[in-house]
């Protein structure tokens, strides 16, 4: 990103406020690679967006920081209130941010739903595979064998694929990137806000504070570049084992499609009902 | 059938007259999740509110459901939930959201015995405490309590006014018996049925949250760029996770709009409360007793008198401790092991003996003739 860009998405930031995260969080290259993405939609401000989010480190990325309307409600419940707001006002952008805790541990069945429906509101799920804000607990996404503060052992649970989850809930688009594919990323982002229809995307990102210190990184450019390496397109992973396929990220756009979503549905039978009164 | 319902005499179910009720307040959105014994209003509305442009989505749970209705009320829009115990216990998180974030809905809770699944077709009377301490934190609640078919109808549209006002979730507290009871109900025409509409800020405005008086509440995609947050926040809702005076700011702010403004809020029947030997203090279903059991007394001799609660919270603690001076004794009857009773004594404060009298379990009311027996126990 450059300088002339950065200073062209500083306009839709509150002026007084200093961002939160700590150094080397991916939340920054989320919160970046969607601004750009709205910078490049044309939107002079975030007028037509409101903002929800949960508990956790990225659900800190609209509230209050985007100089915007945004809920920052209870742990997992960002998408019902999400439901909420875009059920009464279809003309608005709803755009989720959390974490894999609040979206795919204690928000799950949520998120489920909320595809199943295909509400028309776009969620940024924040994989850091960690409970980052409690202070680096064992995920719902955490990999294999991983040393977390409740896993001191290493973790010995499977990871959820929370993308493909997704797609089969019967999301209309769905993409998997990690912060260390900021263009494909972005370009993803700007997709999912125009979609119509439930959009999802998982930013694979890193937590060098709460995740990387104990699964053995050295430094946030080492873990950036295990995000990449440990990266494989959809395509080529079509081609590889179960076996291995552990513990790797299958980046990618899985699904682009255009089924009749939530709001349209709705307020055809809003119509008809008022007709027969 | 009319957008809104017609004014005239119907035969209702308490559930429908709920239900209607909620349209007649300009309720626009409903998020629920199915739940016995509250159901019908789900089901009713699902038929009704559609055909006003309102919109009924059923959820995955009792924490979607109220997230929903949140989100809804921050649209600008009156939003309601309906449950019973369970739900109501699961939606405690988002209870404490509400009142945290002021805003504004209904939540009904169709009382059933429990606690957990208990017997999930039979009346009790054991939410009250729920109502007043469920989510944890410092608040003050609004809870009504209708005791007839014509009631669930006046008191859901009081609960929408008294929201608006307070910016605060309002719990009608009805149970199993007066919900699924069918009545005859007299519709008003509009013209005799009081709508009130939540302050809305001037465009310069800043501070949605936290104020001496009730704040003005902006909706989304007005342009105030209103952030919301059940952290600790300052009035133009900016996060404060540390700092101890603007913590007590807010939440003394949450209690006092209720505690000031109790006189304004607190609503109650009563009948020979100057001059009564035994004061019956009932709510809901169990007040229906009442009335027959203080008439039985009053033919044996005894001046009974009674206060029946249609807040039950705030508590009309005034009213009970003025009824109590003189008295021998203050009964309490209700459908639970003691909940309302311990209020009672509190605001008697040892003026007059108090009395329990509870009966839970299979849907058993407490009868008119048990009661009256303990009102000539007691004079005694």
């Amino acid at each position: 990103m450059s300088l002339a860009e950065a200073s062209n998405i500083r306009k839709y930031l509150r002026p007084d406020l200093t961002l939160p995260f700590c150094v080397g969080c991916g939340c920054v290259t989320v919160l970046s690679s969607f601004l750009r993405a709205v910078q490049e939609l044309g939107h002079k401000d975030l007028s037509k967006f409101v903002f929800c989010s949960g508990i956790g480190c990225s659900a800190w990325i609209p509230s209050p920081y985007l100089e915007a309307d945004s809920l920052h409600t209870t742990h997992g419940r960002s998408i019902p209130v999400a439901t909420g707001v875009k059920l009464l006002r279809p003309d608005l952008n709803v755009v989720v941010f959390g974490g894999d805790g609040d979206i795919a541990g204690i928000g799950l069945s949520h998120l489920v739903h909320a595809a199943r429906r295909n509400l028309d509101i776009m969620v940024v799920m924040v994989n850091n595979m960690i409970y980052g804000m409690t202070g680096g607990q064992v995920a719902p996404t955490t990999p294999l064998w991983a040393k977390t503060t409740t896993t001191p052992y290493g973790s010995f649970e499977y990871p959820l694929d929370v993308t493909r989850v997704v797609v089969a809930a019967g999301a209309n688009y769905a993409a998997r990137w990690t912060t260390a594919h900021g263009e494909q990323l972005k370009e993803a982002m700007k997709k999912a806000i125009i979609t119509k229809g439930f959009a999802f995307i998982e930013a694979s990102s890193p937590c060098p504070t709460a995740f990387g210190r104990r699964a053995g990184f050295k430094d946030v450019a080492e873990m950036l570049l295990w995000f990449r390496e440990n990266s494989v397109p959809l395509e080529q992973a079509t081609k590889m084992t179960d076996k291995e396929l552990t513990n790797k990220i299958v980046v990618g756009e899985y699904v682009s499609r255009e089924i009749p979503t939530l709001t349209e549905n709705l307020y055809k039978i809003v119509k008809e009902a008022k007709k027969s009164a | 059938m009319a957008k809104k319902v017609l004014p005239g005499t119907y035969f209702w179910q308490g559930n429908e007259a709920c239900a209607e009720g909620a349209i007649m307040a300009g309720c626009r959105f409903f998020a629920g999740y199915p739940i016995t014994p509250a159901s019908e209003i789900a089901e009713h509305l699902a038929l009704r509110l559609p055909q006003t442009g309102g919109i009924v989505v059923q959820m995955e749970d009792e924490m979607a459901s109220l997230g929903a209705v949140i989100g809804a009320s921050w649209t600008g829009a009156k939003a309601m939930t309906a449950t019973s115990g369970p739900g109501f216990s699961l939606m405690q998180e988002l209870m404490g959201y509400a009142f945290m974030t002021e805003t504004p809905c209904v939540v009904v809770d169709v009382q059933r015995a429990g606690p957990s699944t208990g017997q999930a077709t039979k009346c009790g009377q054991g939410d009250v405490m729920q109502t007043r301490w469920g989510t944890h934190g410092d608040y003050a609640s609004i809870a009504l309590s209708p005791n007839s078919v014509q009631e669930m109808f006046e008191l859901t549209i009081r609960a929408f006014n008294l929201a608006e006002t307070y910016r605060t979730p309002v719990v009608v507290l009805a149970d199993e018996i007066v919900a699924h009871m069918r009545e005859q109900i007299e519709v008003p025409s509009t013209d005799q049925i009081t709508i009130v509409n939540r302050k809305k800020p001037k465009a310069v405005d800043k501070e949605f949250f936290a104020l001496e008086e009730v704040a003005p509440m902006p909706s989304v995609g007005e342009g105030f760029n209103v952030a919301v947050t059940g952290s600790t926040h300052d009035e133009t809702g900016r996060r404060f996770t540390a700092d101890i005076i603007v913590h007590q700011k807010l939440v003394k702010s949450l209690v006092r709009k209720i505690q000031n403004n109790a006189d304004k809020i607190v609503n109650y029947e009563d009948q020979n409360v100057d001059d009564c030997d035994i004061g019956v203090v009932s709510f809901g279903c169990t007040s229906r007793a009442v009335y027959e059991a203080v008439e039985l007394a009053q033919e044996g001799g005894v001046k009974a008198g009674f206060i029946r609660l249609k807040t039950v919270w705030p508590f009309p603690e005034k009213a009970v401790r003025d009824m109590a001076q003189g008295c021998k004794a203050v009964i309490v009857p209700e459908m639970n092991l003691k909940e309302v009773f311990y209020e009672v004594e509190r605001a008697v404060h040892g003026v007059a003996p108090v009395v329990p009298v509870n009966k839970v379990g299979g849907g058993e009311m407490i009868t008119p003739e048990e009661l009256a027996a303990e009102i000539v126990r007691s004079v005694k």
